[in-house]
């Protein structure tokens, strides 16, 4: 059986194992470089490594390739599995032979899904490795050009450590699933390919946030730690929807799930009262260019500070929800595990649906 | 003798569509069995229970005296309608599939076989003439050693001359191995040519079964004067008949002599037999099949 699984998963096995052997490689000859010019000297890491392009390249693709062998391993290796067999009719040739049912698919769900599994993680772990030195700098506070998200960050997050393990091997065994239910293999492999994308949007927004309980911290608004002002209404006479204050004292690179402004009485409050529009910085003097914001915001105007002022005397906190940088791992691990335990019960409904009727 | 098949109120139903119903049969071992029937006749269905691919609705299936199911596959040789291959692998990477899931593996029997056939090994089955395909399927079925062998139609999309080719080869394999041989068709001529058994499968029933030397020794067919049918002896079963103005056609099944002379007595062939079974299966069709005069 071992055999079998072999001679029918070869190709496909080696032509994503030749596209991740390519990325390891390069990953492979310049990371060294990489961490060399770390140890150097922290500052100003980011900039200096920008200079030469390879490094922009390599952090893109790397990323990007994680984030794609989990559906193009759900839709080019799960769905025709038993899909495919079911097309052509040669379940009959194959599932007639001495072994049982059974036993073919968990023969070829356990070789061809540690394959995945294999395959995936040594790509993730390469470009992990590889970018460590950057996601540290980023971390410490540096960033520059397309090296601008700490690795807590949803975009990042997902391409880095243990997660992208666990997404293989549901794409897969969803991808068997799915081919087992349809019939048709084109069918279940668009079917995978959209449904693992989704999940990979989805899992940010929805999962992670809840594996483990954000931190809190309440903040008060400073004209300093100000990011922003959302507005509403006519430009002359508007009015502050929502304000956002920079987090500190939790070092760089944790994940902000959320920010609410609430009251002394601690209610959110879904408008701010209408002074705050005094808050808004005056715009910069005239069309001179940027160089000069900064001299202008350095100086700021005494209503702002009276706004500001006002704000905190009664009361107003910023209540900010957010994962800090050293969970990383822990939400690794929780969400490989959520996301294993998801391919396990894939693999499970495959079984029993196999052992029923199927010609 | 243990039974090769025997099914007990077997029943099959695909959503709200019975393939099979209440099919309670029972096949000797031993024997080249031949199973026809009309399409749509529920032989598929009947051999697919017996491999296991399929569960019963209702019933229950014997294989070789055990229930059937994937404990018995092992005992089985089972060559599937349209004989799937795998299209990409050649007829070498087919053989050492064969080795590689069956205990009882005849690696010797195999490439002997391809080797007679004069097939190349290295040639991909998706290159191969259905016959040569149909062929590798066989090789596949007989190199397990089974105890039974089952072939689904196997010749159903086959020219004339490889269908004869491979029933040929069949019956010499069989010959040598002493298999037991469950073989569906809805041509009557390809069971004549090679089994010694027949059933008759209609609407899921067994219209008649037994052995075809039997069947065609103890089935007449007698014309004569008008007369009614009733009024034959109690010994001749009349499975048809069909009259004209003057002149009765009947066709009976009886183990004794036909003494009558008014009949003018003549011996059926197999397709005879088996066409007037199955039109007599459908009685309200039995007036626009006359099923006796198309035959001359």
């Amino acid at each position: 059986m071992m055999w079998l699984t072999w001679r029918q998963f070869r190709l496909q096995a080696l032509v994503i194992g030749a596209a991740v052997a390519l990325i390891v490689v390069f990953l492979l000859a310049t990371g060294p470089g990489l961490q060399d010019e770390y140890q150097l000297a922290h500052e100003g890491f980011l900039s200096r490594i920008s200079f030469d392009q390879i490094n922009e390249y390599l952090y893109i693709v790397g990323q990007a390739a994680v984030y794609a062998a989990p559906p193009v391993i759900g839709a080019f290796w799960g769905a025709p599995l038993i899909a495919r067999e079911l097309e052509m009719g040669t379940h009959r040739l194959v599932w007639t032979q001495s072994i049982s049912r059974t036993r073919w698919l968990v023969t070829k769900l356990l070789c061809t899904g540690l394959a995945a599994i294999a395959l995936t993680g040594l790509l993730s772990l390469a470009v992990t490795w590889w970018a460590d030195p950057i996601d540290d700098a980023l971390n410490h506070g540096d960033f520059n050009g397309v090296f601008n998200l700490p690795r807590l960050l949803p975009p990042v997050f997902g391409a880095r450590g243990v997660a992208p393990i666990g997404y293989a091997a549901f794409a897969f065994a969803l991808g068997v699933a799915v081919g087992l239910v349809t019939r048709r293999s084109v069918v279940a492999i668009a079917i995978t390919l959209a449904a693992v994308i989704a999940i990979q949007i989805a899992t940010p927004m929805f999962l992670r946030p809840h594996l483990m309980t954000p931190l809190q911290a309440s903040v008060i608004v400073t004209a300093e730690n100000m990011r922003g002002l959302q507005l509403s209404g006519p430009e002359t006479n508007p009015e502050v929807m929502r304000i956002e204050a920079r987090l500190e004292g939790v070092g760089e690179g944790f994940w902000k799930i959320s920010e609410n402004t609430v009251n002394a009485a601690g209610q959110v409050q879904k408008t701010l009262p209408d002074w705050v529009v005094n808050c808004i910085p005056p715009p910069p003097g005239g069309p001179t260019g940027e160089g000069k914001i900064q001299a202008k915001t350095a100086q700021v105007s005494p209503t702002v500070t009276a706004c500001f002022q006002r704000l905190a005397d009664e009361g107003y906190r910023q209540q900010i929800s957010y994962h800090p940088a050293s969970r990383f791992w822990d939400l690794q691990w929780r969400e490989t595990g959520v996301f294993l335990i998801l391919a396990l019960a894939l693999s499970g409904f495959s079984l029993w649906r196999i052992r029923r009727d199927l010609t | 003798m243990t039974a090769a098949l025997q099914a007990q109120g077997l029943g099959k139903k695909y959503g709200r569509r019975w393939a099979l119903t209440d099919c309670t049969l029972d096949v000797p071992a031993g024997r080249v069995v031949g199973l026809v029937g009309p399409n749509g006749a529920g032989k598929s269905t009947l051999l697919n229970l017996a491999v296991g691919m399929l569960t019963p609705t209702t019933g229950s299936i014997e294989v070789l005296g055990s229930p059937a199911g994937s404990s018995q596959l092992a005992r089985i040789g089972f060559v599937a309608q349209d004989t799937p291959t795998y299209a990409r692998l050649s007829i070498a990477d087919h053989l050492k599939l064969g080795a590689s899931l069956n205990p009882a593996w005849d690696k010797t029997l195999a490439t002997d076989r391809i080797e007679s056939l004069g097939l190349n090994p290295k040639q991909r089955a998706g290159r191969l003439s259905g016959g040569q395909r149909a062929q590798l399927a066989l090789t596949l079925g007989i190199a397990k050693r089974p105890e039974l062998l089952i072939l689904d139609e196997p010749v159903a999309a086959l020219d004339p001359l490889a269908r004869r080719e491979f029933l040929q080869d069949l019956m010499e394999a069989v010959a040598e191995h002493e298999l037991s041989v469950v073989l569906s068709s809805h041509l009557v001529s390809d069971v004549e040519r090679s089994c010694d058994y027949l059933v008759v499968l209609v609407d899921s029933r067994v219209q008649i079964a037994g052995d075809i030397d039997t069947l065609l020794a103890t089935h007449y067919r007698l014309v004569g004067p008008r007369r009614d049918e009733k009024s034959l002896p109690h010994n001749q079963h009349v499975i048809a008949a069909s009259h004209t103005d003057r002149q009765s056609t009947v066709l009976i099944r009886t183990d004794e002599p036909i003494l009558d002379p008014a009949w003018t007595v003549t011996q059926l062939t197999l397709e005879d037999v088996v066409l007037a079974y199955m039109g007599r299966s459908s009685p309200s069709k039995q007036n626009d099949r006359p099923v006796l005069e198309v035959q001359r």
